[in-house]
C-alpha cells in the first residue's frame, strides 16, 4: 500500500525528522485558507498521487499570490495527473499539499528499502539529491549505502558515516543523523518496504528538511498498522483492481484480449505466457486462489469481463486443496448468471478432474474443454481471433 | 533417498487443531506421512486425529522425537511460531502461511543463524506449497496423487506451477524425487541453490527442474552456482514473461522492480549459466525428457 506525500511526512515528523510547514487542501478556498493559515510569502502547491515525477507533470507549482495558489488548486484538482510513472491514465488529484515554500542550499537523496538479496533494510544516500534513484545507480560513485543489522537496527555511527560521506560540517552531521535515524524508526515502525525522500535538503540556516517523501507499507503488516490502514486512498488505486481485491482475489489489468481465470500466483503468470507463446495477449492477470468457490468463480468472471477489451476467456485450475467437480460448478453457475458471450476455454487438471470435467459436459454450456496448458491456450487464441462481438 | 523428507521423518504440526490444519493433516496421513502430533498453545494434553497435542514444540520433541514440523499458524503469529521451532531444534521446518511481514521474515532469518550450522533449522516457505517424497512422505498441501516416483528434483517457488510440471512429467511417465515449495514472498526461509545442493548430493535424484517467476536474486545465484557446483542437468523455468514492470503478480515476492528481475534476464541468465530452459509452461515435462534422453544412458 502507498502513502500519500503528506501522510508520509506526518509519520517523519511524528519521529522527530523536520519537514516543511504544510496543510492539506480539498478545495480552491481550502489551499487559500491554507497558505494564509501558513504564512509567509511564497508557497508550494502539490497535488497528492501515489506517483512520482509530478514536478515535470504540472503537479508540483511555486506561487507567490494567494491569486496564484487558487488558480494552482483549479487547475489541479478534480483533474488526472498524468506522469512517467502512472501510465496514460493517471492518477486523479483530490487532494493537494499548501506547504511552505523552502529555499535550499543543497539536496540530497536519501532511501530506505527492504533488500532482497541480503535479507536487510538498506540505506542508501547521495549528495546529488533530486535525481531519480535509477539515474544515480549508473552514476559511479554516486551512492552512499549501508546495511541495518536486524538484531540491533540502524546504529548512530552508521548514520554518522552517511552524514559525513555528503560533505557536511559536524554541525551539519548531527543534524542529518537525527533525519536519518528518524527516516529509520518511521521505516520500522511503519512496516515499509520503501521509503524516499527525494530530496533532503540542507537550508541557509543549516536546518535538515524532508522537502518530498514516498513511503509503501507491507500489505502483510497492515492487520498491525491500523493507523496506516486508515490512510488508504482507494482512488490511487484501479477500480477493477480495488474491486478484486475486497473479494479477496488478486486481479492486475493488461492490454490483451483473452481473459484468465486461474489458480495460484504462479500458474496465473505461466499461463499468461503461454497465451502469448501461441500468438495470443492476455488481457489480465487472476489468482482465485486455494478456495474457488462458486461465488468467487462468478466475481473473477464479472471482474474478466468488465474489461472491454476481452474477447476469449480462459479458465485453467489445477486442483488441489479445490476440487475440480467444485470448481466445475462454480463455472457453470457463474457462466448461467452471466450470461458470457464471449467463447470460453475451460483446462481443469488435479483432483476430481474426471467429475468436474462430466458436469462441464452435461451443462450443456457452449465451451471448449482443453487437457493440457499448451492446448488451452491456443485454442483460445484461436476462438479469441474469431469472435465477432 | 530423496530430499528433506522421507519414510522415517518423524512430523509435528504447528497450529495442529484449526480446520485447515487438520484437513491437511489428515491429507497427509492418509498418503502414509508420519505425524506424531500437533502444537496448540493451550490444547496440551487433548487428543486430535489420534494423535496427542502440545502447548510447546519443545515438550512435542521431547515426548515424540519429532525431527520436523509444519506450520499453519495464522500471519500474526507465524514468526513466533518459525523460531519456537527452531528453538526446540527441529531439522526441518516448513512454513505454509501466506500473509508474513518482511520486516518478521528478516528477523526469522536472523534468528535462524543464531545456530551452528550442524544444528541449523532448514526452514521452507512460507507462503509454499510444501515438499513431497512421492511413495515415501509428504510435508504439505499438494495434491499428492499427481506425483510419480521417480528421479527427477522439482523445486518451485509457486505451488500450483510446481503441480503442472509434476503432471506434465507424469503425463511422460516420469517421475519425481522430491518436489520442494520453496513459496512466493520476499524473503523466504531457503532458497532454490539450498535445495539443489541437496540434490546435487542425492542418488536418486537423476536431474533438477527449478522453476522461478519474477522478483528477486535467488534465480540468478542459483544459475550461477549450478554451472561451477552441479554435475546433474537442471532444467530452468521464469514465469512472468508478460508481467508489466512494477505490479505485484499475486505472491508478495512477484514484482519487477530492479535490474534482473524480470523474467526474460532471468532466463537469459539460466542460458548463460549452461541451463535447458523450457520454452514455455505446456512445455516443463518435454523439455525434462529431451534433456533426460540425450544424457548418456549407464547399462545397467
Amino acid at each position: 500500500m502507498n502513502l500519500h506525500e503528506y501522510q508520509a511526512k506526518e509519520l517523519l515528523s511524528a519521529a522527530g525528522v523536520d519537514v516543511p510547514h504544510g496543510l492539506v487542501a480539498y478545495s480552491p478556498d481550502q489551499a487559500v485558507y491554507a497558505a494564509t493559515e501558513l504564512g509567509g510569502w511564497h508557497w508550494a502547491v502539490k497535488a497528492q498521487v501515489h506517483a512520482g515525477a509530478r514536478g515535470k507533470a504540472g503537479g508540483i507549482k511555486l506561487c507567490r499570490t494567494y491569486h496564484e495558489v487558487r488558480e494552482a488548486a483549479e487547475a489541479m484538482l478534480g483533474r488526472r495527473l498524468v506522469t512517467v510513472q502512472t501510465g496514460p491514465e493517471g492518477k486523479p488529484v483530490n487532494r493537494l499539499l499548501i506547504e511552505v515554500a523552502t529555499p535550499f542550499e543543497r539536496e540530497f537523496y536519501l532511501g530506505f528499502v527492504l533488500d532482497r538479496k541480503t535479507e536487510r533494510v538498506r540505506v542508501i544516500a547521495s549528495a546529488e539529491g533530486g535525481m531519480e534513484i535509477e539515474e544515480l545507480a549508473h552514476r559511479p560513485g554516486a551512492l552512499i549505502e549501508c546495511e541495518v543489522e536486524p538484531a540491533v537496527g540502524l546504529q548512530a555511527f552508521q548514520a554518522r558515516e552517511i552524514a559525513f560521506r555528503l560533505g557536511l560540517t559536524i554541525k551539519q552531521v548531527q543534524r542529518a543523523s537525527k533525519a536519518i535515524m528518524g527516516a529509520y524508526r518511521t521505516f520500522r515502525d511503519s512496516d515499509a518496504t520503501m521509503l524516499e525522500i527525494n530530496p533532503l535538503v540542507l537550508l541557509a540556516d543549516e536546518r535538515v528538511v524532508a522537502l518530498d517523501c514516498k513511503m509503501s507499507i507491507d500489505d502483510n503488516a497492515l492487520f498491525r498498522r491500523p493507523r496506516l490502514e486508515a490512510m488508504r486512498d482507494p482512488t490511487q488505486d484501479d477500480p477493477r483492481e480495488a474491486q478484486a481485491a475486497d473479494h479477496n482475489l488478486n486481479y492486475v489489468g493488461l492490454d490483451g484480449t483473452i481473459g484468465c481465470i486461474v489458480n495460484g500466483a504462479g500458474l496465473a503468470m505461466a499461463t499468461m505466457d503461454t497465451i502469448k507463446y501461441a500468438g495470443g495477449e492476455p488481457a489480465n492477470f487472476l489468482d482465485v486462489g486455494g478456495g474457488a468457490s462458486p461465488e468467487r468463480v462468478a466475481t473473477a468472471f464479472r471482474l474478466v469481463l468488465s474489461d472491454p477489451n476481452v474477447r476469449a476467456v480462459l479458465v485453467n485450475i489445477f486442483a488441489g486443496i479445490n476440487r475440480c467437480d467444485w470448481v466445475a460448478e462454480g463455472v457453470v453457475q457463474a457462466v448461467r448468471q452471466i450470461g458470457l458471450k464471449q467463447p470460453l476455454v475451460v483446462r481443469l487438471a488435479g483432483t476430481n478432474v474426471e467429475a468436474g470435467r462430466q458436469i462441464l459436459r452435461d451443462s450443456g454450456i457452449d465451451l471448449i474443454a482443453a487437457e493440457s496448458l499448451s492446448e488451452a491456450a491456443a485454442r483460445a487464441v484461436e476462438a479469441a481471433r474469431a469472435y465477432a462481438p | 533417498m530423496a530430499i528433506l523428507i522421507d519414510r522415517d521423518t518423524k512430523i509435528l504440526v504447528q497450529g495442529f487443531t484449526a480446520e485447515k490444519a487438520t484437513f491437511h493433516a489428515n491429507e497427509m496421513i492418509g498418503y502414509g506421512a508420519q505425524v506424531v502430533g500437533g502444537v496448540t498453545p493451550g490444547k496440551g494434553g487433548r487428543r486430535h486425529l489420534d494423535r496427542p497435542v502440545f502447548d510447546t514444540v519443545k515438550d512435542a520433541v521431547a515426548a515424540t522425537g519429532a525431527d520436523a514440523s509444519i506450520l499453519f499458524v495464522a500471519p500474526p503469529f507465524c514468526a513466533d511460531a518459525i523460531m519456537e521451532a527452531a528453538d526446540a531444534g527441529l531439522r526441518l521446518v516448513c512454513a505454509i502461511t501466506d500473509g508474513i511481514p518482511a520486516q518478521d521474515m528478516m528477523r526469522v532469518k536472523r534468528y535462524l543463524r543464531r545456530y551452528p550450522r550442524e544444528r541449523r533449522t532448514m526452514l521452507v516457505g512460507p507462503n509454499c506449497a510444501g515438499i513431497i517424497s512421492p511413495g515415501r512422505s509428504m510435508l504439505g498441501i499438494m495434491p499428492p496423487h499427481i506425483y510419480r516416483e521417480g528421479n527427477i528434483g522439482i523445486v518451485s517457488r509457486s505451488g500450483t506451477l510446481g503441480y503442472e510440471a509434476a503432471a506434465q512429467l507424469s503425463e511422460l511417465g516420469l517421475g519425481v524425487s522430491t518436489s520442494v515449495g520453496i513459496g512466493g514472498d520476499p524473503i523466504n526461509g531457503s532458497s532454490f541453490l539450498d535445495h539443489l545442493a541437496l540434490f546435487e548430493n542425492d542418488p536418486d535424484t537423476h536431474a533438477v527442474m527449478m522453476i522461478g517467476e519474477i522478483g528477486g536474486p535467488q534465480e540468478a545465484e542459483a544459475a550461477a552456482w549450478i554451472e561451477h557446483n552441479m554435475t546433474k542437468p537442471v532444467i530452468g523455468y521464469v514465469a512472468g514473461m508478460t508481467a508489466p514492470k512494477g505490479r505485484r503478480m499475486g505472491h508478495a515476492g512477484a514484482i519487477v522492480s530492479s535490474a534482473g528481475d524480470s523474467a526474460a534476464e532471468k532466463a537469459e541468465i539460466m542460458r548463460g549459466h549452461g541451463l535447458t530452459v523450457a520454452p514455455s509452461a505446456g512445455a516443463l515435462g518435454t523439455t525434462v525428457a529431451e534433456v533426460m534422453d540425450r544424457r548418456p544412458r549407464v547399462a545397467a
